[in-house]
């Protein structure tokens, strides 16, 4: 069912695009009403930039608009398959996450936002797949899920949205000052044949073209984000294995304390900028 | 069936002789400038085929990041680098094949990959699996590539 609702909805942008419809450019504004924040001063920890920009400033205006309203957003179908594991239970526990959790729209709101955090009891830095991992295997006595795409990132979705509209506001010292210097050390390092680090492209090229695409700053604030070209939600483990790969580096693995060290630093590139959700890139 | 056999031996015994006269990438000699003055293989580069091994995806894939007026039918020219139009009259043979054999002897900062280089990589990969290759790396480009590339650049006068 979810497969042939995505299917129409792709079909009906399509048919939109095909008529070369023009849309204005303008701010990131959600159904009319919830206009986030795409452009911000670079956090001070930031050397290299000095304005963040959100991705979705740099794509057409087609997968802009495609963000703009939930009713052509992809990502909203893997949001409500998120509501559904909210609220079923799993595991040995017989439990859902609704019954710890209680309504997500209070008990989820801000999370997204603060995500890499420290958490005290496991004495690690958690990205919002390893915690939810860490529910289901510890308290849920559930399986855990492979991260990257799928479930994981659908309950992650509908976790986000109680978000959207938050500014990103990622802790990155303390506890987590360590794991925040490593992200950082790895940002700038050039991998692979192609010797490239993310700063090549997302700091000294963002605007600029490879071939027909262009760079954007490689924020992570619009993650999970539902990417036209894979037809998939993505999380931004997920997106880095692919980014890494692309120098043709051996990449990290997907569940590697080095890209959630990565994922911290990168996501507090991006303080300042609206958590949206889910968004949708090319 | 007879005849077939001294043939084969006489293009096998070529291709050794056309190998051993490659410069290796770890010998290729770049000057205090990142110039390199010999040909990495001897043998004339040529423009046509340097045009298609830089718009050759899983080849030099120039055009990702480089724009050439002249080669304008060649769709979507990326603005990462520098046009290339006159890149002829700003340097010599012997600069360009510095420039695309191993970049950073001339720009250590650039963003642009080495093209003639097989070893010292950081987490090196085989090709775009993801998986951890083994170095010596096959090179980005041939040393006849390199020399093709060159020699169409050279073209590149305005």
């Amino acid at each position: 069912m979810t497969k042939t609702v995505l299917k129409g909805a792709i079909t009906s942008v399509a048919i939109l695009a095909g008529a070369g419809m023009a849309l204005a450019e303008g701010n990131l504004v959600i159904n009319g009403d919830l206009e986030l924040t795409t452009e911000a001063p670079a956090p001070s920890h930031i050397e290299g930039l000095t304005t963040v920009y959100s991705g979705w400033v740099f794509r057409d205006s087609f997968t802009q608009a495609m963000e703009m309203d939930d009713f052509d957003n992809p990502g909203m179908l893997f949001v409500d398959a998120g509501e559904d594991m909210w609220n079923e239970p799993a595991g040995t526990s017989g439990k859902a996450c609704a019954d710890c959790h209680g309504d997500a729209s209070e008990s989820m709101a801000g999370v997204r936002a603060v995500y890499p955090k420290w958490n005290e009891a496991a004495g690690e830095v958690r990205t919002l797949e390893m915690q939810i991992n860490a529910c289901r295997t510890e308290n849920q006595g559930a399986e855990a899920l492979k991260y990257g795409k799928g479930d994981i990132v659908s309950l992650e979705a509908y976790i986000s949205m109680q978000s959207r509209g938050m500014p990103m506001n990622v802790a990155i010292d303390g506890p987590v000052a360590d794991v925040w210097a490593q992200g950082k050390q790895m940002y700038y390092t050039r991998t692979g044949q192609l010797e490239l680090s993310c700063a090549s492209c997302h700091e000294e090229n963002y605007g600029n073209l490879i071939r027909a695409e262009t760079l954007s700053q490689g924020q992570t604030n619009g993650f999970p984000v539902y990417r036209i070209k894979d037809s998939v939600l993505t999380s931004a483990a997920g997106r880095f294995v692919g980014c890494v790969r692309d120098t043709k580096a051996e990449t990290y693995k997907i569940d590697s304390s080095d890209f959630v060290a990565l994922e911290l630093y990168v996501a507090s590139r991006g303080n300042g900028l609206s958590v949206e959700g889910v968004s949708v890139r090319n | 069936m007879k005849r077939i056999i001294p043939i084969t031996v006489g293009v096998a015994l070529v291709a050794t002789l056309a190998v051993a006269a490659e410069v290796s990438p770890e010998n290729v000699a770049f000057d205090e400038y990142g110039a390199v003055s010999e040909s990495l293989t001897g043998v004339a580069g040529d423009a046509a085929a340097g045009l298609k091994a830089m718009e050759t995806k899983s080849q030099g894939n120039c055009f990702a990041c480089h724009q050439i007026s002249a080669a304008a039918d060649i769709p979507f020219h990326g603005s990462v680098g520098p046009s290339l139009d006159g890149v002829a009259s700003r340097w010599d043979e012997t600069q360009l094949r510095g420039i695309v054999a191993g970049v950073k002897n001339t720009f250590p900062d650039t963003v642009m990959p080495s093209f003639y280089k097989s070893s010292g990589f950081i987490r090196p990969g085989d090709g775009f699996t993801g998986k951890a290759g083994t170095e010596p790396l096959p090179t980005l480009l041939t040393a006849q590539q390199v020399e093709d590339i060159v020699a169409y650049l050279l073209t590149l006068t305005e």
